[in-house]
């Protein structure tokens, strides 16, 4: 079946079959492996993509139920230059990783919550991200990542 | 993922033809792709209902509201109407799950599948809805039929549910802490025919409504009514989460809960 979308403001039309998960048409045919499987049971949040202006999580989804959305991933923030989001920027000054698996869906998922709660509190922005998991249990620096890319997204 | 076959009707008349023939209904599929990555389920054919323009939305019909099945959590929890009428649903609502899974889940892919520890069945239960389907409308009392049971037919496909406003309703829910599912959800509402107490998260068959508080809380709407009735734990459930003991805990003091911030 063909399958068409917008990913990071590109138009794209796959060839695939109905049993494609979103994160294997992102990983494995727009090779787009920013996106991470982490458990694969739609509870750790690596794979949290946009769609539509909302999260998801793309291991949890089928490439065929988001056919014409607009899709962003974490290869979809920076600049063409390569500036970074602000959000990705805020990650890297406060060190909000330790060993980076989870953190392009981190990412995704405070991009998703700033643009929907850009005045969130601390304890909502712990709140809206319980479905991302760091393994490394990094949070304190996560959430003051998320505290200043807030900030700045409002700059 | 195994192989199926997959369609998605923009009709519900073509949506029905398709289930009838034995396609399984896809909704907001977040728990039942997980399902089939763990061949819980094995459908062989996927019909996606996410093209259904006639399922989704929300529209207040005299003293009810009428939520499309294909509503996604998130659009319960943020539409005006739900929160100004029933605000203890849209809080329900913003509360499942983590905000990811709230983006895809709808209403009609809960309640059909009637976990045991999903949040919407004690909304519907505890509000008296009615569940609209493809065929028919079934009173919420006569809807869930234990674990995982309702009363749907095969090829029967809930189309819309139509909650009456209560005068005032509070949920509240006890989360298991890694999966977000109530260990113990308590829905407790002040309604036309009195208080209702809808339990879901504790008992072996599922979501109930419990009488003894319902009895005690409309004869006196206070905390105290509530810790005066014994909580039977015989039918309750014990896992690796919580023991039985324990959940008839959760309730009594859920309600209590509860009962007091619905009357401060």
């Amino acid at each position: 079946m063909r399958v068409q979308f917008e990913v990071n403001g590109q138009s794209v039309s796959i060839d695939t079959v109905p049993n494609t998960l979103l994160v294997q048409a992102l990983r494995d045919q727009l090779q787009l492996t920013g996106t991470h499987v982490g458990c694969d049971t739609a509870q750790c949040g690596a794979c949290t993509v946009i769609v539509d202006g909302r999260s998801v999580k793309s291991c949890n989804v089928l490439a065929a139920q988001v056919d014409g959305a607009k899709i962003t991933t974490i290869e979809g923030l920076a600049k063409a230059d390569g500036t970074l989001h602000p959000m990705q920027a805020a990650f890297k000054e406060c060190h909000g990783l330790q060993c980076g698996f989870c953190t392009s869906g981190m990412v995704m998922s405070a991009v998703d919550l700033c643009q929907r709660h850009p005045n969130a509190t601390e304890a909502e922005i712990r709140e809206q991200l319980e479905g991302n998991l760091c393994r490394c249990t990094g949070y304190q620096n996560i959430v003051q990542a998320v505290q200043q890319g807030a900030a700045a997204m409002k700059a | 993922m195994y192989s199926f076959t997959y369609e998605r009707p923009t009709t519900l008349s073509d949506a029905q033809r398709l289930i009838g023939a034995g396609g399984q209904a896809l909704a907001g599929g977040q728990t039942l792709l997980a399902s089939m990555k763990q061949r819980l389920a094995s459908p062989e054919q996927l019909v996606d209902l996410g093209r259904i323009a006639e399922l989704q939305g929300v529209c207040q019909d005299g003293q009810s509201l009428v939520i499309g099945a294909m509503t996604r959590h998130a659009d319960v929890a943020a539409n005006a109407l739900v929160r100004q009428h029933i605000p203890a649903l849209a809080a329900l609502a913003g509360q499942i799950g983590d905000k990811q899974i709230r983006a895809m889940g709808t209403l009609g892919g809960s309640v059909a599948n009637n976990d045991p520890a999903a949040c919407y069945p004690s909304a519907v239960l505890a509000l008296e809805a009615t569940v609209h389907t493809t065929q028919r409308k079934i009173a919420a009392a006569d809807f869930f039929q234990g674990l995982y049971s309702t009363a749907l037919e095969a090829g029967e496909l809930i189309t819309a549910i139509s909650f009456p406003i209560p005068a005032k309703a509070v949920y509240l829910k006890f989360q298991q802490p890694a999966s977000r599912f109530a260990l113990v959800g308590v829905f407790v509402a002040q309604t036309a025919g009195g208080v209702r107490v809808a339990v879901t998260g504790a008992a072996s068959g599922g979501v109930f409504r419990h009488a003894g508080l319902e009895a005690a809380l409309t004869q006196s709407f206070t905390p105290a009514a509530a810790a005066a009735v014994r909580i039977d734990a015989s039918d309750l459930n014990t896992d690796l989460h919580a023991s039985a003991d324990y959940r008839a805990h959760l309730i009594g003091v859920l309600t209590q809960r509860a009962v007091q911030q619905l009357s401060a």
